[in-house]
């Protein structure tokens, strides 16, 4: 349940764990910095001056939340249905490859009006199809979706270069890289701020209502907490799987799509900065609530955003936030008294046996 | 024939090390994914010390430690505080990405000296022999050490005390802490033994495949090591075979490489991934892993 609905002194409440770890993740790493000889302080000014410091800096940070948004909704979802799917980043990477594909071979020159919606729903049914193959490896040939969806980012990576390499490389030929999306296919936008984000925002409220508030919701959650019991209770801890798979991979996809569409306009193979990583980052820190993944993208934006500023004004490596993202995970999950589903290892599907 | 075998071999030596740590931990009930991280921790480590002293020695005990220091990470959380052991591996795996990768810059400042590496050490005569003779004889000393690895780690789950209340641990904690058996402390020394053989795993990639550290350079080893234990389904012999099986895929990824043929380089890179799902899709998927796998144990929550 969230805790929007139970006022605002539960608000506060559930707002003290998350925040006590982002506090003490950030000092750990300014201690650690500090060790090695740079100025943590300075590193810190830099850092909230490029996330929060200008209209540029938030305009930064709301686009670096973006494509988080969709990623930690993604993580989350599948984390509360007890499926491990560490794919995102894979996902993200189709979604995206998809997305640039329609735009610039299959509909080039078409009106907007038709080709908008196709890029988007093609980004989503990329992610979506690569989610729903480890789904399909977990409920038919019982492979771990830890181990699957892992080495599915690996092969999605390679597919977004042999992509940009040959079929969608640009017609000049000089860099890999596909050509510009054509302005139909490109999302409207405020200044830089694309409605990619608008739709993130949207998401984020559907996905809390189908988890907490839908039929099937109350079975994917039953699924992540008691797979036995849910299994006593006709439901298919495979099936659901796969479901979710699929569905987490069409958020990220969407994302994938988003940053084609809105950010960059092309498609070339370091797309992502490892968002799908730290998409768990966000997902964790949201304690897996969709609605608190809204203000977690938030932060881990402003971490990305302000990294680089860092990087140039304090000298420190904005590979730190990688640090910052590992070590608000384990705060996150130590401090918070809810718990993400019971841990069950390499064992899923969860076996079939009797009543030990 | 014999330049390929050799490589298969060579190439195999850093997963081998490194699944039979896990293969180790995975035994007590635990599964680590922060192996990749752990192995990279290795590399830096190893990178490092190695560089500092001129000696290659002493990058490998570093290498050990660094892994010692991170498997502690990973067990006070997972073990003794029982948070998820998925969410506190990747965790692992993030810290030790961010950390390496600052402490390389800090130390190297973009511009990093080449490390001394651990030389081959051919076996007099038995070099010679044709066909296997380059493969097992004319290797580094991590290559003898993966191999003799693997039969200690054979015969000590199998044959000795430690190995029985390991595994004891691994198919039924509750029934192991009835026998008296502190389940927390065997867990918290396998996944210490099982993290100092993932970092000399990372040291092999910085000692002797090549002689520099760059950022993220496991680049999913320490995952390919976890798809070696259960494709090698728990057994130390199993983990031999799929990890020289691994090591012969990415020698004839290389070969084929170099021979420049028509396919783009992207479908190599993302052979050894591919092969991988292939194979947990075929063979490893249902193979029979330890019962209580990936269950932290606690006295008083009911069964199953």
């Amino acid at each position: 349940m969230s805790s929007l609905a139970r006022g605002p002194a539960a608000l506060v409440r559930d707002a003290v764990p998350p925040t006590l770890a982002v506090l003490g993740a950030l000092a750990l790493v300014g201690v650690f910095v500090a060790l090695l000889g740079y100025a943590p302080g300075r590193a810190l000014t830099a850092l909230l001056r490029g996330s929060l410091g200008s209209g540029a800096a938030w305009t930064a940070t709301l686009l670096k939340a973006s494509p988080l948004l969709l990623t930690g909704l993604a993580v989350a979802l599948s984390f509360r249905c007890g499926v491990w799917n560490i794919g995102a980043e894979g996902q993200l990477l189709v979604g995206a490859l998809c997305a640039t594909a329609v735009a610039t071979r299959t509909l080039p020159g078409a009106p907007a009006a038709l080709v908008l919606p196709a890029v988007v729903l093609a980004g989503a049914a990329g992610g979506a199809l690569i989610g729903a193959v480890a789904g399909a490896l977990r409920a038919t040939r019982g492979v771990n979706e830890v181990i699957s969806t892992i080495l599915l980012n690996f092969v999605a990576i390679q597919l977004v270069a042999l992509a940009v390499h040959g079929p969608l490389q640009e017609a000049a030929g000089a860099y890999p890289k596909s050509d510009a999306l054509p302005a139909a296919a490109m999302l409207p936008a405020i200044g830089r701020l694309h409605g990619g984000l608008a739709v993130a925002l949207a998401l984020a409220f559907a996905t809390q209502l189908l988890v907490f508030r839908s039929a099937i919701g109350f079975r994917l959650r039953a699924v992540g907490h008691a797979p036995r019991a849910a299994r006593f209770a006709g439901i298919s801890p495979e099936l659901y799987g796969w479901l979710v798979l699929a569905l987490a991979g069409g958020l990220a996809g969407l994302a994938g799509a988003f940053e084609v569409a809105g950010v960059t306009g092309t498609l070339y193979e370091r797309i992502s900065p490892g968002t799908g990583y730290t998409a768990i980052a966000v997902a964790l820190l949201a304690r897996l609530h969709p609605l608190s993944v809204i203000p977690s993208a938030l932060f881990f934006g402003a971490l990305e955003a302000g990294a680089g500023a860092m990087q140039r004004e304090a000298g420190v490596p904005a590979v730190v936030a990688q640090m910052v993202q590992g070590l608000v995970v384990l705060l996150s999950v130590g401090l918070s008294v809810a718990r993400p589903p019971r841990a069950r290892g390499l064992r899923t599907p969860e076996p079939k046996r009797g009543i030990d | 024939m014999e330049a390929l075998l050799e490589a298969s071999v060579r190439l195999a030596a850093p997963l081998l090390i490194a699944a039979l740590g896990e293969l180790w931990v995975e035994r007590s009930g635990v599964v680590n994914i922060g192996i990749e991280g752990t192995m990279l921790s290795g590399a830096f480590a190893g990178f490092a010390a190695a560089v500092a002293t001129g000696s290659p020695a002493v990058g490998l005990v570093a290498a050990a430690a660094a892994g010692c220091g991170v498997g502690i990470l990973f067990a006070t959380f997972a073990v003794v505080r029982k948070l998820d052991q998925i969410v506190v591996g990747m965790a692992v795996n993030l810290i030790a990405l961010g950390a390496t990768g600052l402490g390389a810059r800090a130390l190297y400042a973009g511009n990093p000296p080449a490390a001394p590496t651990l030389a081959a050490l051919p076996v007099p005569g038995l070099a010679e022999l044709p066909l296997l003779g380059p493969a097992l004889f004319a290797q580094t000393p991590f290559v003898y050490a993966a191999l003799g690895l693997a039969v200690v780690v054979g015969l000590g789950l199998s044959r000795t005390g430690a190995g029985l209340r390991l595994r004891a641990v691994g198919e039924s904690a509750r029934a192991a802490d009835a026998e008296g058996i502190a389940v927390d402390r065997v867990r918290f020394r396998a996944v210490i033994a099982g993290s100092a053989l993932a970092g000399v795993a990372g040291a092999v990639l910085t000692l002797s495949h090549s002689d520099v550290f760059t950022e993220g350079m496991t680049a999913g080893r320490g995952f390919i090591a976890l798809a070696v234990v259960i494709f090698g389904r728990w057994s130390a012999g199993g983990v031999v075979g799929a990890a020289l099986f691994f090591g012969a895929a990415t020698a004839l990824q290389f070969r084929l490489q170099a021979r420049g043929a028509e396919i783009p380089y992207p479908v190599f890179l993302m052979f050894p991934y591919l092969v991988t799902l292939t194979v947990l899709a075929v063979a490893g998927g249902r193979a029979r892993a330890p019962a209580d796998l990936g269950r932290p144990y606690r006295r008083e929550a009911p069964a199953g």
